[in-house]
């Protein structure tokens, strides 16, 4: 008898050192359905689907596909059996064009030489027939994130998959491309694929999946069809306990400007035209000011900019009174500004690094972390990486002699946090500060941003979440091709409009 | 769960050590058993006992001397070598520094009769600002310090030979005797020599490059400057992001890995144990040899003290091989071997790893089922 379904995990257990990632965990992946799979950072989705991938092996448990016991020993197993995967962090060659990429393992080839040509066929055809654009001849480090990951999604139907698996995949994208991606895979299981849709995002999964599965802190708590389910149970089923959504906010009372940026204009790396043009605003004490706009408007040169990173090629920037333009990262810092970076693998930590190595990453250089012979106080650092860990909870296998590679995104995210948070800065920059992040930590991250601004401290939001936006700031600066086309009231603005102003169609003279 | 002593790194580093070595010497006697199949145990035993092959106790300590007096140059190079990984470059130009710590020390030697000190510190400052040129070109124009480390190689190498022409005896291509010609210069024994039959060679030099490596230790492991260092080799960009000059630091971990070099260089040649051959038309391997020795040292600077006494240990020995029945080459040839095989500790290492994680999670599973309602402390330190 045939069974109904594509792909079986049956029993897996999965342990890393001090971590149980996968306790005993089920998981039924019926033919041309979407399932979800929800849970908190740290529950053991991603490892749960490594295991599927072959990157890892369970120590217990057997994977059935249509029925029969499958051992995916690497990759390239899970490959010939059809299941492909959108990772969270993709595995894309930076050098290459992103037709290079799709390709990559299995180009077309007649007598040795490669006929790109057929490739480029096929490819364009997938790319037109799911409507996921992308410019097969530009390299994967010249285009955005976006663009990456549609590149990562051609790269599976290029190959011909039948068992999809999306890790995280809406957390780099803009509201309109997630309404695309649900239209997608929609499109996709209708034609029997069977997709894995990994997300903590409880909306998408509403509008979206089938079934959900829900794991927490690696234990399987249960399956149910969405169809008869509410938001509210599936949060509670992931977290343990009622989430609330909306992020409670007294009314903000700004006081004096602390950062003031004028006419700033910053360089772009992918094109020769300016990535920020002209751009002023200005970030007043107890008030989040937030930049919406989709990935690639010049957010994050904007960022640069502002943080040292990158330098200007015209403006001005002040904080709290002293003109820093010219200053080097280190005296901004010390100055009072902290930046929860956009990426935290490049910037945000050093991976290999121990947790509590990367928790003293800013402070490192103070008397309290370093005698005046240039030695390291060991002992007072693990004090107050101690400090830090309890303060935000952050959690990993072996407390702060943990290597920061091995824990879970929103552990790590935590750890800059607590990092930038604990430096009582005079202005806090929080670039996308929950991206890839459960509801859970995102809630725990909100009411950070909203202490911080309650305490006198100027913060600046990055962010392409249109939920952020809407609920965490008290203004909004939308900003379209490198400029600030517009400043919103988020109490009073609408997500349309909103979204006019995000995709260009609407646009103020604006003196922030 | 009690906490296996495999699993500690140090344990780990030196088993995989100790491995490399084993299949070194293995594969190095299968290739004398091709050659030559009647004198290859010999052969390979002579490679190993290096100075014990002679039956007198004077003689094995004279010539246990001169090994060690070899060792504090390779030590060096290991070091300079290791400084410059940790902060994530690969300085292949130790060999070029190392040259130009000969060319210096020696000519302040011989030309000018310098303290030992002052050579020894000119010679620390030629490799230093060779790493230095390579430390700029790499932080300001991205040019990769491997390129232009071994371009700079045979620069410094020729520059070398024609510098040292200067000081060389009339007709022999080498460079004068620095015992002979520049006895201030020699580096003071303080009575070392005594221990080793009066080997004039063994100088404080030796215990200078011990301390050496501990001091390399203490910055890396327990300075400001060493977390500095170490994070920028692991991420540039989070360095930059949290504030570190990592330009400067990339040219003063180069500058120091070339001042290491060299004065491993210094260190050798102000013993007057070798004189130069101006005609000299290869690299010297020092350099080379510390790639091998900083990893059969696992990476530690203690490791590396070990280990560049063993690579200079064999190197030595293969000079013992019977001349009759294997070609002249042959000693180099063994030894490349052995040193050869040393580049696979980290590949060691890896699949003990592997092995330790698997044989681990077996007996976990056992255990969780004996005690299923037990939960013990899983990871522990």
């Amino acid at each position: 008898m045939e069974t109904p379904y594509a792909i079986e995990m049956l029993n897996i257990t999965k342990k890393f050192p001090g971590i149980i990632a996968n306790d005993n965990i089920t998981l039924q992946l019926k033919r041309g359905e979407i399932h979800a799979l929800l849970g908190e950072n740290g529950a053991g989705k991603s490892t749960l689907m490594s295991v599927l991938f072959g990157l890892y092996q369970p120590e217990e448990g057997v994977i059935k596909k249509d029925g029969e016991v499958v051992n995916i020993k690497d990759p390239n197993d899970a490959n010939a059996l059809g299941i492909g995967m959108v990772h969270q962090h993709f595995k894309l060659v930076e050098c290459f064009t992103v037709l290079d990429n799709i390709i990559m393992g299995v180009e077309p080839t007649r007598h040795g030489f490669l006929q790109k040509d057929e490739a480029r066929k096929k490819v364009m055809a997938l790319s037109e027939r799911y409507g996921l654009h992308v410019d097969p001849d530009a390299l994967i480090e010249d285009i955005t994130v976006g663009m990456q990951q549609r590149t990562e999604i051609l790269k599976m139907l290029y190959r011909d998959n039948e068992i999809l698996i999306f890790d995280e995949p809406t957390a780099v994208l803009t509201p309109q491309e997630i309404d695309e991606l649900m239209e997608i895979m929609r499109n996709l299981a209708k034609e029997g694929k069977s997709i894995l849709f990994i997300s903590h995002k409880l909306a998408e999964i509403m509008a979206v999946a089938d079934r959900c599965s829900v794991l927490r802190k690696g234990k399987y708590i249960g399956t149910v069809e969405t169809a008869k389910t509410t938001m509210e149970e599936l949060s509670a089923m992931m977290v343990g306990r009622n989430v609330n959504f909306h992020v409670e906010k007294k009314p903000a009372t700004p006081g004096e400007v602390i950062l003031d940026v004028e006419h700033m204009t910053v360089a772009s790396k992918v094109h020769k035209n300016n990535a920020v043009k002209d751009v002023s605003l200005k970030v007043r004490r107890g008030e989040i000011v937030c930049i919406a706009g989709i990935d690639g408007n010049g957010q994050t040169e904007f960022v640069y900019g502002l943080t040292g990173l990158e330098p200007l090629v015209d403006g001005k920037i002040t904080l709290a009174g002293t003109d820093i333009t010219h200053l080097p990262i280190r005296k901004r810092n010390v100055m009072g500004m902290s930046h929860i970076p956009e990426d935290r693998h490049k910037h945000g930590l050093v991976l290999d690094y121990t947790l509590e190595d990367n928790l003293v990453l800013q402070r490192y250089f103070e008397p309290e972390f370093t005698s005046k012979a240039g030695f390291l106080r060991r002992d007072n650092i693990r004090k107050y990486a101690d400090k830090l860990i309890e303060q935000y909870d952050v959690r990993s296998g072996q407390g702060p002699i943990t290597i920061a590679r091995s824990m879970s995104g929103g552990n790590q995210q935590k750890a800059i946090i607590a990092r930038e948070i604990d430096k009582d800065p005079e202005l806090l920059v929080a670039v996308q500060p929950t991206r890839g992040l459960d509801v859970g930590a995102i809630e725990f991250i909100h009411k950070q941003l909203v202490a911080q601004r309650d305490a006198g401290k100027a913060v600046l939001l990055v962010s392409l979440e249109l939920d952020e936006v809407m609920d965490v700031p008290d203004r909004i600066l939308v900003m379209y091709e490198g400029e600030i086309v517009g400043e919103l009231d988020p109490k009073t603005t609408t997500q349309e409009e909103l979204g006019l102003y995000m995709a260009g169609a609407k646009r103020d003279e604006v003196t922030a | 769960m009690k906490k296996s002593i495999l699993k500690n790194d140090g344990v780990q580093s030196l088993i995989a050590s100790l491995v490399c070595i084993v299949l070194g010497m293995l594969i190095g006697y299968i290739v004398l058993l091709f050659i030559n199949p009647t004198g290859a145990g010999e052969a390979i035993t002579t490679v190993i006992k290096n100075f014990l092959t002679y039956s007198k106790t004077t003689s094995k300590l004279k010539y246990f001397g001169n090994t060690l007096v070899k060792t504090a140059p390779l030590l060096m190079c290991s070091l300079a070598i290791l400084f410059a990984y940790k902060v994530g470059l690969f300085n292949i130009g130790a060999a070029g520094q190392y040259c130009a710590g000969v060319a210096l020390s020696l000519y302040a030697a011989l030309a000018w009769h310098w303290n030992w000190v002052l050579c020894l510190l000119f010679a620390v400052l030629g490799g230093a600002a060779l790493g230095a040129i390579v430390g700029l070109l790499k932080s300001y124009c991205n040019v990769n310090e491997v390129i232009s480390g071994i371009m700079l190689n045979w620069i410094t190498l020729y520059l070398t030979n024609m510098l040292l022409t200067r000081v060389k005896e009339g007709t022999s291509p080498y460079t004068l005797g620095v015992d002979k010609y520049a006895a201030s210069s020699l580096i003071p024994a303080l009575g070392l020599g005594k221990l080793f039959n009066n080997n004039k060679y063994v100088t404080i030099a030796i215990p200078l490059a011990v301390i050496i490596a501990v001091v390399v230790m203490v910055v890396l492991d327990k300075t400001k400057f060493g977390y500095e260092l170490k994070a920028t080799g692991n991420n540039k960009n989070a360095a930059k992001y949290c504030g570190m000059a990592e330009k400067r630091n990339i040219i003063l971990t180069l500058i120091i890995s070339g001042g290491l070099a060299a004065m491993g260089a210094a260190m050798l040649y102000l013993t007057g144990y070798e004189q130069w051959n101006c005609s000299t038309s290869s690299v010297p391997g020092m350099g080379f040899n510390g790639i091998a020795a900083a990893f059969l040292g696992g990476l530690h600077p203690v490791g590396t003290i070990l280990s560049s006494f063993f690579i200079q240990h064999i190197t030595a020995g293969g000079a013992y091989v019977d001349k009759t029945m294997y070609c002249a080459q042959i000693s180099d040839l063994i030894s490349a071997i052995i040193i050869y095989l040393c580049g696979f500790v980290l590949f060691m290492k890896y699949a003990m790893n592997r092995g330790i994680a698997r044989r681990e999670e077996k007996a976990a599973a056992k255990v969780k089922e004996r005690e299923a309602a037990d939960d013990g402390k899983g990871g522990d330190q």
